[in-house]
């Protein structure tokens, strides 16, 4: 089976699946898992919408 | 003088649990186990989850899974990660799955959800030993 994401789609997926893994293993307390987790998902795509404008600033 | 015994004897506590070598080891194998046989429940389900999407989305994107290889470093890398997804590597390998498609733009992530599925894979496997040695809870 195989199936297409846009460049986009693949992004937020690893960005979901790595935040859930580096929330859960990098803190103590659930309050703690969930508050990082979330802050490296943000992390994750703010970083990708700021390259993606760099790189959209560079080709014009 | 007290601390030090105290520590010296949570020390040796940890080095004779059994549970310090077979929770890190499951979770190899099988992505969260290592969580669920320490009845990390929740914890567990959260990481098998995240291990299988990313390795089956990067089948699924047609990634490439690297055999065994000593020639190029960043291959001899990538092998290195992908074994780190245990089970699901060598179901992967055993089925002929993860040929690659370099005409495929997509193609090229899934090889990478891939590798760090695997990687994902050895960072929850080093947190259920914490887990069993009690450095966390």
């Amino acid at each position: 089976m195989t199936f297409e994401l846009s460049h986009f789609t693949a992004a937020l997926v690893f960005a979901a699946c790595a935040s859930t893994v580096f929330g859960i293993t990098q803190r103590n307390t659930p309050r703690d898992m969930l508050r990082y987790g979330a802050y490296c998902f943000a992390l994750f795509v703010g970083g990708v919408i700021v390259a993606a404008w760099a790189m959209w600033l560079i080709k014009h | 003088m007290a601390n030090i015994q105290d520590t010296a004897a949570k020390t040796g506590a940890a080095t004779n649990n059994p549970m310090a070598i077979i929770a890190p080891l499951a979770g190899w194998l099988l992505p969260g186990l290592g969580h669920f046989i320490q009845r990390r429940w929740i914890r567990g389900l959260l990481l098998m989850l995240a291990v299988f999407i990313m390795f089956f989305c990067g089948l699924g994107m047609q990634g490439k899974v690297y055999g065994f290889n000593t020639g190029d470093l960043l291959d001899i890398l990538g092998f290195v990660g992908d074994v780190g997804s245990g089970l699901l590597y060598f179901i992967a390998r055993g089925m002929d799955a993860g040929g690659g498609n370099i005409q495929r733009a997509v193609a090229d992530y899934g090889t990478k959800y891939i590798v760090v599925a695997g990687l994902l894979n050895i960072i929850a496997a080093v947190d259920a030993h914490q887990i069993a040695i009690g450095k966390k809870p």
